[in-house]
């Protein structure tokens, strides 16, 4: 069992209390999910612009290795340092550096930092996840103070790979990609050599981490994300309902079977997803809004 | 009319205090408010008392159910009256999966919607769906009656045993050795008293039955394909 959330605005005039709005959905979920828990939130605090790429960056020695990470960086990319920033949150960092040197700063980031380790990379996403509760996680990065135009949160408990920071969800393998699940897929490790012999790089052997490189390595053959939803229904064996953001949209597909659960809601300043209709209960307007099931096999994607 | 707050008091008290009312309680009709989607809401009910539930209930709401009326204003999380005895459930809006899952008597109306495994090994219930249901409903039915004025998903009845099947509108497929039967008076009967007690306003006249081929009660090596 895990727990999933999501939460994609419509309306502007929410995006200050993003934050807010998924911490609550995700501490409902901590039944779901008690071992460990995560959130992709896109927008962030600062403007999102494709002038900037930010790291999401995580170190279990964050004092000694976030101390002087921006200058060092800077210089190991032969940047001016006035156009890299950190923004420490925990064990996390947010590194925004200049579009177009991210293969640079990710060899940088090996021999300045060998032991940080990449949560994300993108314009617009940013991610945290942790092991431990969900509110305790939520706590730590200071979630609720977060505002962006759209979040993904997952509430883990673990069944096909170790608790681990890096087993956390959300995973994430591309560009402002990331993806959650709840289920188990059985197929994993046959996907995962296949991948790897694609040239596909892997950080954990983790079931969900294949289902998001193997969405990843669909669209880099040129699949839209719903052609590589629709291809994962025929490649991804096992239980799944996962749901996916980029940096304008939110998707949400479940396997043929469909055991795991999800319920949507939708109004006119937002599209919501849970695990159980308990995580929605405190969204603006949920009774009037328009809740149903995902039906299985069916992808659904919202962009802005 | 006794009102209890799910949020204040929380679910053991309310399941108690349910719990608590005898065959012969004075105290007959109750209110549950701020149900907020929890879970197992008015479980193991064993009295003739009126159970309102004022919002959407979570998994297992009315589970285990004898002789009690339940009535959901709002939808039902998965498992809505699994294993219900006796007595009544009443969803408002739509039910999530395995909808009077395994339940041996009593009376389910689901008014929207119910999604997947709807009635699945259903053993005597009686499940009315005023919209439509999902896929893999009534799996293993064994008897009982499942009617559903919509229509119905992928494998319908598969490896039915007894349960009676009624749809109104279309079936996308029907599972392994379940196949349309004739509707004879006797069903028109049976499909109109249910209809009746569902508050559903069709007429029985429009609906198809469907029920087992009964090939599969016996492991047979010709049918090795088929299980």
């Amino acid at each position: 069992m895990c727990g999933i959330i999501g939460l994609f605005l419509k309306d502007q005039s929410l995006q200050a209390q993003l934050g807010t709005l998924l911490t609550e959905m995700l501490v409902t979920m901590s039944d779901r999910g008690p071992d460990s828990a995560g959130i992709a939130i896109y927008g962030g605090d600062g403007e999102v612009s494709n002038s900037m790429t930010k790291f999401t960056l995580q170190s279990n020695a964050p004092h000694e290795d976030f101390a002087e990470l921006a200058a060092d960086m800077a210089a190991a990319t032969s940047i001016d340092d006035s156009k890299v920033w950190l923004a420490v949150k925990d064990t996390h960092a947010v590194l925004t550096v200049p579009a177009g040197i991210t293969a640079d700063v990710r060899a940088s980031l090996g021999e300045i930092r060998p032991t940080v380790r990449i949560m994300s990379v993108g314009e617009a996403i940013e991610i945290y996840k942790e092991v431990g509760l969900p509110r305790s996680v939520a706590e730590r990065f200071s979630v609720s103070q977060m505002r962006g135009t759209h979040g993904i949160g997952h509430t883990r408990m673990a069944t096909e790979s170790a608790v681990t920071t890096m087993g956390a969800h959300p995973f994430s393998t591309g560009a402002d990609q990331c993806l959650v699940h709840n289920g188990s897929l059985s197929n994993h490790n046959s996907l995962r050599r296949k991948l790897i012999r694609d040239g596909v790089h892997f950080e954990t052997d983790n079931d969900t981490e294949v289902a998001a490189a193997y969405l990843t390595h669909q669209m880099q053959q040129g699949a839209s994300l719903g052609e590589a939803l629709e291809s994962g229904l025929d490649d991804l064996d096992g239980f799944y309902t996962f749901v996916v953001g980029t940096r304008d949209g939110f998707g949400v597909v479940r396997d043929p079977i469909a055991c795991k659960p999800a319920v949507m809601a939708e109004t006119d300043q937002y599209v919501a997803f849970g695990s159980e209709y308990r995580a929605l209960v405190n969204l603006p307007g949920i009774d009037a809004a328009r809740i149903w099931e995902p039906e299985p096999a069916t992808v659904y994607f919202w962009t802005h | 009319m006794q009102t209890f707050d799910l949020e204040e008091q929380g679910l053991r008290a309310l399941n108690q205090t349910l719990h608590d009312q005898a065959n012969d309680t004075n105290q007959t009709s109750w209110e549950i408010i701020n149900p907020r989607g929890s879970h197992a809401i008015a479980v193991g009910l064993d009295a003739p008392i009126e159970v309102k539930i004022k919002g959407s209930t979570g998994y297992y709401c009315g589970g285990m159910n004898k002789q009690a009326d339940i009535l959901v204003e709002g939808s039902a999380g998965p498992g809505v009256a699994e294993n219900m005895m006796s007595g009544t459930v009443v969803i408002e809006g739509d039910a999530s999966q395995y909808a009077g899952a395994t339940g041996r008597g009593g009376l389910l109306v689901i008014k929207g919607n119910a999604s997947s495994r709807c009635g699945i090994s259903m053993k005597g219930i009686n499940i009315v769906v005023h919209g439509n249901i999902g896929h893999m409903s009534a799996f293993m039915a064994q008897s009982g009656n499942l009617v559903v004025l919509g229509n119905a998903g992928d494998a319908l009845g598969d490896s039915l045993y007894e349960a009676q099947l009624f749809v109104r509108g279309t079936v996308k497929s029907l599972g392994a050795d379940c196949v349309k039967k004739e509707m004879r008076a006797e069903h028109i009967t049976l499909l109109q008293d249910l209809l009746n007690k569902a508050g559903a306003n069709a007429n029985p006249e429009e609906f198809t039955r469907y029920g087992s081929a009964r090939k599969l009660y016996h492991f047979d090596i010709d049918n090795a394909g088929t299980y």
